[in-house]
């Protein structure tokens, strides 16, 4: 295992630093709340010459995409950093990039959208991108943010894969607070992404990128080409997790689990605050409450099977989404999650908690009343369905 | 500088066989630019008529590298491109040289690409944009854009009884372009193909981004007959609708001049666009137009002459 170093870095601080560290070709990048301290780490790297890398100052969002695109097709390893407004705005090349199958990396840090305009995080900025054919992956900390930047380049380029991936952490929870982060030398993670050999690129030779298909063409078949390729990255994600393992000591999984085992309530959350339900987690288990906690690293592709396997002796699960998806049964986390339970056959009780939107604090009290909603599902004296906490002047809604 | 005939001797590097319209003068236009060119060429393609007509997947025309992203960013996707060159070359992983161009319509242009395009001049990359102007969105059939000259028929400015066609004056792109002050913008014509190659050549040659707006007839939405393009082009240069002029390092200079201008009137004649300003009652409106054509004309002839003695 490779030498650690141990240091204070925000969220931001240690995903710059792991750019400083993979050295891309081609940073095409833009400024936004709260995703800005990265870029201007990055540029600080690029202005002392401690990458070479070519960091293009584009006038927009949906330029950096654009940007990122024509970088990532001319054979140049491509990385790029948005939050909020600019992921929404970078929206229509979110697709294209997956479509024309190009490993752009892009950080995404979790801010809502508008409006009201607010800078505060929540998921749905990435909800938007939920069906854009990204591989997706929720970080807790600054560590995993920092690890995970380093499996995603890899991941992305790896041939079975050749899709985009967007790792994602809270917005000003992760990005702006310090916290210790072990960051691995130089040397280690280079050698771990390794170089960067595209199939195809355009400065090799003749190659024309991004066709017309006219009706009757084979629109359909690169869409089943590129389902397949981002199902095949789940087994390809895991396997580049194990890798890492071996050189940070961090082993990292699309599900983590804790306190499972004959749980009769499984809580399920993504990023940030998985911290909180953690700590009450631990205790309503030592006070004799069956209850216990995943947490989703991989969202896309999602982990179905593995979760359902993984609470198939739980009486009810309890998943809180840190968007909503107006005028649906469940948001998306939890649809996801009914649909998996579906799949394997098994029919359980879902609540679903709206949470946190627009940075709303969710406070331990709050996870309190949660506990006694769904024990009160469990009894049957409720009926489990979508809950809002935290509202003011309110208890659950 | 290349010759007639040294150039003729060049492979084509945009094959025979795509799917543009009969008189379209737009593959005319391209072939023109990338006889120009020196070293190998990576194309940008926005949305448009070229770029459905050229690569009806499994097939391609393009000899060379050529990306086609979307509608409204094909200079942010060039200025990618000439990223991705910069730092290969600079970690040691690419040794050739390109010419990164960009072709786009004039919707990708003067419209829905106007962000995208400042942004890449501003920024300064090494690439030369060629705008296709043919004076409306052609591709979804012909509907007004900023480029679409006042009082020109398109199915979005339709001729009714209270109101006769567009109602704006076209947007000055050429002007635009050189208010970012790169180091090399121009008008031409596939008229005037010399004038062009020359123009292309030039805009190679720099060190930074390049600006052509050329002009491109459009047989289906000007409404002239198809074997009309290239005579409708030299007419616009003929009646100093569209002036041949390059701005090199902010110097304005005509680059042809018509010993005698031909009246505005031949040039909206010979399309049918313009058919509804010919009706008794309209003469004050192919006044007006002239009067614009005198005023850009006036205003360029000054900037020539203020822009050479700075």
């Amino acid at each position: 295992m490779a030498q650690a170093q141990i240091m204070n870095l925000t969220g931001n601080q240690a995903v710059a630093y792991a750019m400083k560290q993979i050295n891309p070709d081609v940073v095409p990048a833009y400024p936004i709340t709260p995703q800005t301290p990265i870029v201007e780490e990055f540029a600080t790297f690029v202005a002392n010459g401690v990458v070479e890398t070519e960091l293009v100052r584009v006038e927009s969002e949906h330029s950096a995409m654009s940007s990122a695109i024509g970088s990532a097709a001319a054979g140049a390893r491509t990385m790029t950093a948005t939050s909020s407004q600019g992921l929404a705005l970078m929206w229509e090349e979110l697709y294209i990039a997956s479509g024309l199958r190009l490993p752009i990396v892009l950080i995404n840090v979790n801010r809502a959208l508008s409006a009201p305009i607010n800078i505060h995080c929540d998921h749905s900025d990435a909800m938007g991108a939920r069906d854009s054919g990204w591989i997706m992956i929720f970080n807790e900390n600054a560590q995993e943010a920092y690890d995970t930047t380093i499996c995603a380049v890899k991941i992305a380029e790896d041939k079975r894969v050749f899709l985009p991936v967007m790792i994602n952490y809270d917005g000003f929870t992760i990005s702006h607070s310090i916290d210790r982060v072990e960051v691995l030398d130089d040397t280690t993670v280079r050698e771990f992404v390794g170089s960067y050999n595209p199939p195809y690129n355009m400065l090799e030779k003749p190659i024309t990128v991004g066709p017309f298909d006219s009706l009757g063409g084979f629109y359909y078949e690169f869409k089943k080409a590129q389902s397949d390729a981002i199902e095949r990255s789940l087994s390809v994600i895991q396997e580049v997790y194990d890798q890492y393992a071996a050189i940070s000591g961090r082993h990292y999984h699309h599900l983590e689990s804790e306190n499972i085992e004959n749980a009769d309530i499984v809580f399920i959350i993504m990023g940030s605050l998985t911290g909180s339900v953690r700590e009450k987690v631990n205790q309503y288990r030592s006070q004799g409450i069956k209850a216990g906690l995943i947490k989703v690293r991989t969202f896309r592709p999602f982990p179905g099977d593995q979760l359902a396997q993984m609470v198939a002796g739980t009486k009810l699960l309890v998943v809180f989404d840190r968007a909503n998806s107006p005028g649906a049964e469940f948001a998306p986390l939890a649809s996801d999650v009914a649909a998996s339970l579906f799949k394997a056959g098994k029919v359980m009780p879902i609540i679903n908690v709206i949470y946190g939107l627009g940075g709303r604090d969710l406070e331990l009290d709050e996870i309190d009343e949660v506990l006694n909603f769904s024990l009160k599902v469990l009894s049957g004296d409720k009926k489990p369905r979508k809950i809002w906490i935290s509202l003011k002047g309110k208890e659950v809604e | 500088m290349a010759t007639l005939k040294q150039l003729a001797l060049k492979k084509d590097l945009l094959a025979p066989g795509h799917r543009l319209c009969a008189g379209c003068t737009e593959p005319t236009i391209v072939r023109q630019i990338l006889l120009a060119s020196d070293k190998p060429v990576v194309v940008a393609n926005s949305t448009g008529c070229l770029e459905v007509s050229t690569t009806v997947y499994p097939y391609t025309s393009w000899r060379i590298s050529y990306i086609h992203n979307a509608f409204e960013n094909a200079a942010a996707t060039a200025s990618g491109i000439e990223a991705a060159i910069r730092a290969l070359k600079r970690k040691g992983l690419l040794e050739k040289d390109f010419n990164v161009v960009v072709f786009a319509g004039d919707g990708g242009t003067y419209d829905i690409g106007l962000q995208s395009l400042s942004g890449a001049l501003e920024r300064g990359h090494r690439f030369v944009y060629v705008c296709l102007d043919n004076e409306a969105y052609m591709n979804t059939g012909i509907q007004r854009s900023s480029a679409t000259p006042k009082y020109a028929w398109t199915t979005t400015t339709p001729v009714g009884k209270v109101q006769a066609g567009k109602r704006e004056p076209k947007k000055d792109l050429t002007m635009f372009a050189v208010a970012h002050n790169v180091p090399y913008v121009a008008t031409a014509s596939p008229s005037h193909f010399m004038d062009l190659i020359r123009k292309a050549e030039k805009a190679f040659a720099v060190e930074g981004p390049a600006v052509l707006n050329v002009i491109a007839p459009c047989p289906r939405g000007w409404r002239h007959p198809t074997e009309m393009g290239i005579k409708i082009a030299r007419l616009a240069v003929e009646t100093g609708v569209w002036p041949l002029y390059e701005v090199e390092n902010g110097k304005y200079r005509f680059t042809y001049r018509p010993r005698e201008l031909k009246p505005v009137e031949e040039w909206l004649k010979a399309q049918g666009r313009f058919r509804h300003l010919f009706k008794p009652g309209n003469e004050h409106l192919i006044d007006e137009i002239k009067n614009f054509v005198n005023y850009k004309l006036k205003m360029l002839e000054a900037l020539e002459k203020a822009t050479q003695e700075i």
